[in-house]
């Protein structure tokens, strides 16, 4: 590699090797959608030296390339931007989730198989074949299921002897013991050329169990899958300057304290130091939600995580990258993960009282007929039956069927969710809590005095700014009409401004004090302004803030209807939080919120026993989110931030807020229904079952029924589809009550 | 009698090639991404490597 490049570096850092020699890197694209993207995609990549394969896909976002290692490092993520697409370098996604889901879905596909085919020999078998027709169509079931038991039923039998043998039960106990002594009956009634034998209720007793158990499966590694193809640039590695003069890029890992490191505008300082060399503004958002970006100079000290705008410098390394602030933020952040109250899923609840009262029931069955006929086999019949008819199929449903839909339906409408239980959680909320910067603000600047500088000035300004990186300058430069300064050269003073001679005359744009010798009528209201000099004549000042996100005050309004207390918590100072809570009209706001105060308020709200909704994007806010009962971050996030919160919203806009809540609503009262549902079932038929008025077809055909019954009555999440229109969203979750029913179940 | 047992095995048989097909489609990955593939068949001219690894 004959010249130095940052991106190659990176790029070098998040591949693997393959079998043949080859690099593999996976690149995340969120805004690919369609035939012309994948096409231009991949043929883009490959028309690159070097590049072997280039593979889209369309489900996970990503764009898996293959290079060849000996020859230079293809500029991947240049050629997307060319395309016309944002591209992140993401890691490899774990091949550990995936053996899980292969092994459930091959055990799945066995057990339809088994079942389907069992099915098929049981109907001759109901429709009246006779003896020997009967026994060789039950001796043929036999052989059909004892693979299919052996296959897809070890998953359960694996699980419930774990449980056995850590001296607890599970759901899988009476599930196990249930499909095991019904094969073993069946066997001995198709030997003996008894009447009944119960292969079929054991097989698809497995193949709708393990429909639940792929479905919640596969949401959580879906969830999971979003989330990583997320995973923003931050900081691999860094520039090490060498006694001798020369650079080494080295992993974050294995940067020291006292290592001198080279950050180059644009980039995220990736430990803890203090400036050594050169100045630069800093854009410190994502450490404690500061809206305006500071100025640093030799000796100032930065924090890992501000990102560095617009001159290179140098920083001497004080602290490893495990001691650095991002490190302290995920050890807050445990700590108050473990201070969460441990939310116990709904169907826990039930599935806990459920395994007792099943085997008891079963037993009690046993001997109650034993005692009154003294017929092991006729008794033992029963209690299987008991055991098969109360099968938790509808309720293994109940729940994951709700949440797949729910979870498909949320990313629809942009939000990704990352456990099952949050939706339970966020049905359950009475408060929400707002960071400002980045959720309720677009987190960058905005001008606000246009109407009062003359035109020329603005265009004079904008040429300038285009010059520059700084978040101002790039506000700025968006305003430029006319471009007539094409030829003027300008220097860039980093932290100070930016420096224009224009026919004899010096033009200056940049902070007050540098540009303008005079230093009074800046206003101090939280905004943020830089002025324009001639010679040292101020000509016109800019003042900017952050700007509201343009639904939020539509958002806040319709959250505030729907009696949600709304409060916001901010890490910026209090003059910038109070102009955003009064213009919203929240009148809940504190301000200057260190990340532990942050923790602090969240924790002081769950005493009283409110259900706080938490939604922010700093790595300031993660140890919040991770307290608060449900979290939610936006898409644009810090990666802490995205991994701390229960919902991820991968629109720019939070419109998607009420959206997520009236989903949520709405699933929570379909998994009780459905829960609710299998309950009655189970009163109806584990009386007749106990007194022995249940045969195998009954059994199979109420079993049956019950799970499509669940089935059904969750796919009907799907009609919240026509909500997603901004009109009728805003109707429909003010209409929905505030939570009551979640005490009911408790 | 026999005609059962002939029609039974084919039908186990047929069964039984199904999920073998269906075993071989999903470890050679075709079913990794179905959005792709749904937009896949609007390209004109696609190379043959049509299945992730």
């Amino acid at each position: 590699m004959s010249t130095f490049r940052r991106e190659d570096e990176e790029l070098f850092l998040a591949s693997r090797p393959t079998k043949n020699g080859l690099l593999q890197s996976e690149l995340s694209v969120p805004g690919m959608k369609c035939a012309g993207c994948i096409s231009k995609i991949e043929s883009g990549l490959l028309k690159l030296p070097g590049v072997t394969r280039a593979r889209v896909n369309l489900t996970t976002k990503r764009v898996t390339v293959s290079w060849k290692k000996s020859s230079a490092t293809p500029p991947l993520l240049e050629t997307l931007s060319a395309l016309g697409f944002e591209g992140h370098l993401s890691t490899p996604l774990e091949n550990n989730d995936d053996k899980e889901l292969k092994k459930l879905i091959r055990a799945l596909a066995v057990a339809g198989f088994g079942a389907g085919n069992i099915m098929m020999l049981s109907v001759g078998v109901w429709a009246g074949a006779e003896e020997d027709t009967r026994t060789l169509f039950h001796g043929l079931s036999a052989l059909i299921a004892f693979p299919v038991l052996f296959y897809s039923g070890r998953i359960f039998f694996a699980s419930a002897w774990t449980a056995l043998k850590a001296g607890t039960t599970n759901m899988d106990v009476p599930i196990s013991v249930g499909v095991l002594l019904t094969f073993l009956m069946s066997l001995y009634d198709t030997i003996t050329h008894g009447p009944h034998a119960y292969f079929d209720a054991a097989t698809s007793l497995l193949f709708f169990l393990l429909i639940g158990r792929t479905l919640d499966h596969m949401m959580r590694a879906r969830a999971r899958t979003a989330i990583t193809g997320l995973q923003k640039l931050s900081p691999e590695g860094a520039e090490v300057l060498q006694p001798d003069g020369s650079t080494q890029y080295l992993a974050v890992e294995d940067l020291m304290p006292g290592m001198r490191l080279r950050i180059p505008a644009g980039a995220r300082i990736p430990v803890n130091g203090t400036i050594a060399g050169g100045q630069s503004d800093i854009d410190v958002s994502i450490i404690n939600g500061e809206s305006t970006s500071h100025r640093v100079t030799i000796g100032d000290k930065v924090q890992a995580g501000a990102l560095n705008l617009t001159g290179s410098v140098t920083i001497e390394a004080t602290a490893a990258a495990s001691n650095s602030f991002l490190a302290d933020m995920i050890r807050l952040m445990e700590t108050a993960e473990t201070g969460r109250h441990r939310y116990r899923r709904i169907a826990d609840r039930v599935s806990s009282l459920y395994s007792p009262v099943v085997h008891i029931g079963a037993l009690a069955a046993f001997i109650l007929w034993f005692a009154l006929a003294g017929d092991v086999h006729h008794a033992l019949t029963i209690a299987v039956s008991v055991l098969i008819i109360t099968c938790p199929c509808a309720l293994g449903l109940a729940v994951p069927m709700v949440q797949t839909v729910a979870t498909k339906r949320l990313f629809q409408a942009g939000v990704v969710i990352k456990d099952g239980a949050a939706l339970e959680r966020l049905s359950e909320i009475d408060t929400i809590i707002f960071d400002k910067t980045g959720t309720l603000t677009t987190g960058k600047p905005n001008l606000v005095n246009q109407d009062q500088i003359k035109p020329e000035f603005i265009d004079l300004a904008a040429a300038m700014a285009a010059h520059s990186s700084h978040p101002l300058s790039k506000t700025l430069a968006l305003y430029a009409t006319a471009n007539k300064y094409e030829e003027t050269h300008i220097s860039e003073f980093p932290g100070d401004g930016l420096e224009a001679e224009i026919g004899g005359v010096v033009y200056r744009l940049g902070r007050p004090g540098w540009a303008a010798k005079d230093d009074g009528d800046v206003a101090n209201d939280g905004s943020s302004c830089v002025v324009l000099t001639s010679n040292d004549k101020r000509l016109a000042t800019f003042y900017f803030t952050d700007q509201l996100r343009p639904s939020a005050s539509n958002i806040i309004a319709d959250l505030s209807r729907a009696r949600f207390r709304i409060e916001i918590l901010s890490g910026d100072r209090a003059i910038a939080v109070a102009k955003v809570a009064n213009h919203l009209g929240i009148s809940t706001f504190t301000s200057r919120q260190r990340p532990n105060d942050k923790v602090d308020h969240v924790e002081r709200l769950s005493r009283q026993g409110r259900k706080v909704l938490m939604i922010g994007d700093g790595v300031n806010d993660a140890p919040a989110l991770a307290a608060a009962h449900v979290s939610m971050a936006p898409a644009s996030a810090a990666d802490i931030g995205r991994n701390a919160a229960d919902f991820v919203l991968l629109t720019d806009e939070i419109e998607a807020i009420p959206v997520t809540i009236g989903i949520a609503r709405r699933s929570s009262n379909l998994m009780r229904q459905n829960i609710l549902f299998a309950i009655l079932y189970n009163m109806v038929a584990v009386p007749l079952a106990f007194f022995g008025y249940v045969t195998p077809l009954i059994a199979a055909i109420a079993m049956s029924t019950s799970s499509i019954i669940v089935v059904l009555n969750s796919l009907r999440l799907g009609g919240i589809r026509g909500q997603q229109s901004g009109q009728s969203m805003p109707r429909r979750i003010s209409s929905i009550s505030p939570p009551k029913f979640h005490e009911a179940v408790r | 009698m026999n005609v059962i047992v002939l029609l039974v095995l084919a039908s186990l048989t047929m069964g039984a090639i199904g999920l073998a097909v269906f075993f071989w489609t999903y470890n050679t990955g075709q079913y990794n991404d179905l959005d792709g593939a749904a937009e896949r068949i609007l390209i004109d001219d696609e190379d043959t490597d049509a299945v992730d690894s």
